[in-house]
């Protein structure tokens, strides 16, 4: 490939495009060739540098330059001076220190990027890009000097268990596939990542999707198959936009397709999008959907591994599950067993949210604690508040309170504290969280998203929510407690699929480890951290009152009243507890109680 | 073979069977609403979960197949709880709008509710969330109140009929039967077989006709009269007439499938003018010459009473029938006769008209109406 002393990457989001994004491109394309420059500097198109509100904005390399507000105008003086004359920019340049992705920063301390390596370091639209970082570079060992036995071997020794969050073993589940009869086989990537707030498979399809392809071209090696379907759901039209580009490189290369690299293994790959189901989530339910069936779950066994899509032999794996693949082979199974705990290998990434000062993606060795994560990674909880719980592992997932914040991440440890690993969705709740609330807003989620094939997911989970929705109304009933503990219960242990069985743990574990919230909603019709609207009421301090009306001008239900410079008043019986007066006002005089 | 114990019994069944059938093999009773042997399984009731020896929940027997040396328990109280729950669940959906249903006496839902203990005025919704008699099929009734989405008579249009006109609509707790993409049955390609009513647990599709007509005082199991195909079919009587007809799961050329015409298609028993002895003109009886038809009558019409049809004994409209086959046959030659069976015969009574046919008026005119 050709060789270029320096790259330059514009950044082409919609805001940057509006301010003339376009337009500069193109000048600096045309002022290269006239400078003659254009076979020494690249110019790429990219997305989420971060500064786009002072664009059109570019990122120089191997500087590490950072360029905004630069018009089509301005091109020549800056070709002049950066390119011809070496000399950086101050007019234009903005701290590195500035650039915010919102989704993905810079690593952070403790932070070890394994899948998230590419992400926002390489052009995902550019397949060599990728080769240039030992892309394929996997897949050639594996098809050049490797057995199909010695790959699953080397991910079996490498204690790579899947990501999805279930954690099984993926050396294992190649070999069950593999040793399944029946041709031909099959191999499936789940890309329809659901759960609320998680988004680290799409960050890794959209910036690093040949890791994912190549990760799969080697299962498929390895197990036997020549087909694969990656599964991505159509709220992703820029991750499938991505990956159909990429396996259309990876075709022209002879990367995918007949006789892969010369040799005679051939396997192709074709993305599938799915309907909105989160359920589609859930293997056999997603192989249903692959056949163009409704996407419910069926029982296993038989397992995919023995009858999955189109009734043979499948191997289905989560995103990030085939991302690491090809580090393993490369750097080998010892590499990355030498990271996590004895029996949770590797890193992870997860998707933060909540109350914390630095959200958004992160990767990080398993083994690493709770408190790690929260205080070291992502920068504490947000204006030094009290933390009160971490949900962790999506829906299905659990609430865990302070005393399990030294508690390690790994597979074991999560599920003996009552949550789960899942596939990387983690959510920080400070102290005005309610946690009633809380297990109602998943439990509305999954009451959503169930399928209706099994009755106590399609009838038990709505049953819990309608309790749920009592209690935070105020409506709770002694003996509610007792009643959603057993319908829970019933509902995980008779429901068909992950969904159902996993569906009340959001309840079970808050009910276990807040229950006094829970018994304040229904005895003293109380929400302690004051955010069950029908259980709060607000009112305006005489003290800090200045009569401002601010309150007043603002209040959408007109619930205030009171002259300019006297002491307002809500009228309890029309105020809507929308919360809008506490925030406007500048003086704290809104209380709750 | 794979050796299995339920309940305590070693059984020993081909490899392959669910732990259902295995049961069912060894006499043991699991209750079920979604399974029915004639359709794949479905797993969506729950109500046949089992305990297995080593599982880490309960599992539903009607999929679980049976592996070697596995160990089943089919009733225990926590069994026992969790079906009462899961009928429970499907009660807080379940509207009966008080109408005196068609299909069965007791439907095999209620029967397990019972069983289980339940109440079904305390259990069931506060309110129907559809309209009852919700399409205007003219035999087939529906009250998607009564449905507790076993899929049964999606699964028996699918796999039984190939009509596909069932499939379920919406996700969750809106999830409904729907006919087509939420359409009427007959505009989704509906046959009105009448499949979907047979194996229905619940009544929430019935059979129109026989709304309000009670239980039947005999059960007369018969051999459908409308085609040579023969189905076997169970006749519903109180006081001397069908009120319904149903499927005979035993019958050995049908099973629970028919048709239309079996089905719905009984009324010209009862029907006033049906024939019940042979008629022949008048004239034919009389020995006279065919009376002409005044000028400007339409063919077959003639005001003449020697025109009018009359009761008449078998042996004389057979005689009568004969000479004039034999006389047309020595007039105009054996070609000018043509014979039309009927479907509604049996078998051997279609190979004794062939017979005749070929071999007594000498004539290859011969054809048949099966074509239903």
């Amino acid at each position: 490939m050709a060789f270029f002393r320096s790259h330059v990457l514009v950044c082409v989001d919609p805001e940057c495009l509006a301010k003339g994004a376009h337009a500069m491109l193109d000048a600096l394309q045309d002022e290269l060739v006239s400078q003659g420059l254009i076979d020494e500097i690249q110019v790429l198109e990219t997305s989420r540098i971060g500064s786009c509100a002072d664009g059109p904005e570019m990122m120089v390399y191997p500087e590490g330059i950072h360029y905004v507000g630069v018009t089509e105008d301005d091109i020549p003086y800056l070709v002049e001076e950066h390119f011809l004359k070496g000399r950086v920019v101050p007019k234009f340049q903005k701290s590195i220190v500035a650039v915010v992705d919102e989704e993905l920063g810079p690593a952070k301390p403790k932070e070890v990027r394994v899948v998230l390596r590419n992400c926002g370091q390489i052009d995902p639209e550019n397949i060599e890009d990728y080769i240039a970082e030992d892309g394929y570079a996997a897949l050639a060992k594996v098809l050049g000097d490797m057995q199909p036995e010695q790959v699953i071997d080397e991910v079996t020794r490498s204690g790579l268990r899947g990501r999805g969050g279930a954690g099984f073993s993926t050396g294992k589940k190649w070999q069950f596939c593999r040793n399944s009869a029946g041709t031909p086989k099959y191999i499936i990537c789940n890309a329809d990542e659901g759960d609320p707030g998680a988004f680290m498979n799409r960050r890794v399809l959209e910036g690093d999707p040949h890791s994912v392809l190549e990760g799969m071209i080697i299962a498929g090696y390895a197990i036997g198959a020549n087909w694969g379907y990656v599964y991505c759901r159509a709220e992703y039209p820029l991750a499938v936009r991505t990956l159909n580009l990429a396996i259309r490189q990876a075709r022209d290369l002879g990367l995918l397709g007949e006789n892969i690299m010369g040799t005679n293994y051939s396997f192709d790959i074709e993305v599938r999008q799915g309907a909105g189901a989160f359920v589609c989530g859930e293997e056999t339910a997603l192989i249903a959907s692959i056949e163009g069936k409704r996407g419910e779950p069926r029982p296993r066994p038989p397992f995919p591994a023995v009858q999955g899509v189109w009734g043979k032999p499948t191997n289905n794996n989560n995103v990030e599950t085939y991302a690491n693949i090809p580090q393993i082979i490369l750097k080998g199974a010892d590499w990355f067993a030498s990271m996590g705990t004895e029996k949770s290998k590797g890193t992870k990434t997860f998707a933060i949210g909540g109350d914390v000062n630095h959200t958004g993606l992160i990767e990080v060795p398993l083994g690493i604690t709770l408190r790690e994560v929260i205080y070291d990674v992502a920068g504490g909880i947000k204006d030094n508040k009290p933390f009160k719980a971490v949900q962790i592992g999506g829906p299905m997932g659990g609430c865990l309170p302070e005393k399990y914040l030294d508690e390690k991440i790994d597979y074991e440890s999560l599920n003996a504290a009552g949550a789960m690993m899942g596939s990387g969705g983690m959510i920080i709740m400070d102290d005005e969280t309610c946690m009633v609330d809380i297990a109602r807003f998943f439990m509305d989620f999954t009451q959503d998203e169930s399928c209706g094939k099994c009755t106590p997911c399609r009838v038990g989970t709505r049953r819990i929510l309608e309790m749920l929705q009592r209690i935070c109304d105020g409506e709770g009933e002694p003996g509610d407690i007792e009643k959603l503990e057993e319908l829970c219960q019933q509902v995980q242990q008779n429901s068909l699929c992950g969904l159902g069985q996993g569906a009340p743990n959001p309840v079970v574990s808050t009910l276990k480890q807040f229950r006094s919230e829970y018994e304040a909603h229904i005895y003293e019709k109380r929400c302690p951290a004051k955010v069950c609207r029908k259980l709060i009421h607000y009112s305006i301090l005489e003290g800090p009152c200045t009569g401002c009306t601010v309150c007043a001008r603002n209040c959408p239900v007109n619930a205030i009243s009171g002259e300019r410079r006297h002491l307002h008043v809500i009228d309890p019986d029309i105020c809507i507890r929308c919360g809008i007066c506490k925030q406007v006002c500048n003086f704290n005089a809104v209380a709750v109680s | 073979m794979v050796n299995i114990t339920i309940n305590g019994n070693a059984i020993q069944v081909p490899s392959g069977t669910t732990v259902l059938r295995a049961a069912e093999q060894a006499g043991i009773t699991i209750p079920t609403l979604c399974d029915h042997p004639d359709l794949h399984p479905f797993g969506g009731c729950r109500l046949c979960v089992v305990e297995v020896q080593g599982a880490r929940l309960p599992m539903a027997s009607c999929t679980l197949p049976v592996n070697e040396g596995m160990v089943v328990t089919t009733e225990s109280p926590a069994l026992t709880k969790s079906r009462r729950t899961i009928l429970e669940l499907l009660m807080s959906n379940y509207y009966d709008s008080g109408y005196k249903d068609g299909q069965k006496e007791t439907t095999q839902f209620m029967r397990w509710v019972k069983h289980y203990g339940i109440s079904v005025k305390k259990a069931q919704a506060p309110a129907p969330r559809y309209p009852v008699n919700s399409d205007p099929n003219p035999v087939i009734w529906v009250d998607m109140n009564k449905c507790i989405l076993c899929t049964r008579c999606v699964r028996a249009c699918a796999e039984i009929q190939g009509r596909f006109v069932w499939s379920q609509g919406g996700r969750g707790f809106n999830t409904r039967i729907v006919a087509g993409a939420e359409t009427t049955m007959l505009e989704a390609r509906c046959e009105t077989c009448g499949a979907c009513v047979a194996f229905c647990p619940t009544g929430a599709l019935d059979n129109r006709l026989s709304m309000g007509a009670g239980k039947p005082s005999t059960v007369v199991t018969t051999t459908c009269a409308y085609c040579g195909v023969g189905c076997q079919i169970d006749l519903n009587v109180k006081d001397n007439h069908i009120i319904r007809v149903t499927s005979n799961p035993d019958a050995s050329v049908n099973g629970m499938a028919m048709c239309v015409k079996g089905r719905y298609g009984y009324d010209y028993v009862h029907h006033p003018e049906r024939l019940s002895k042979p008629q022949v003109r008048r004239y034919l009886l009389k020995g006279e010459p065919k009376p002409k038809a005044s000028a400007g009558a339409n063919p077959g019409e003639n005001s003449d009473p020697l025109w009018d049809w009359v009761e008449t004994d078998w042996d004389t409209a057979l005689r009568i029938t004969a000479e004039k086959i034999a006389q047309a046959r020595d007039q105009h030659g054996a070609d000018s006769v043509g014979v039309l069976t009927s479907a509604k015969c049996t078998n051997e009574v279609n190979y004794l008209m062939n017979k005749f046919t070929r071999q007594v008026v000498g004539t290859n005119n011969i054809d048949h109406c099966a074509r239903l």
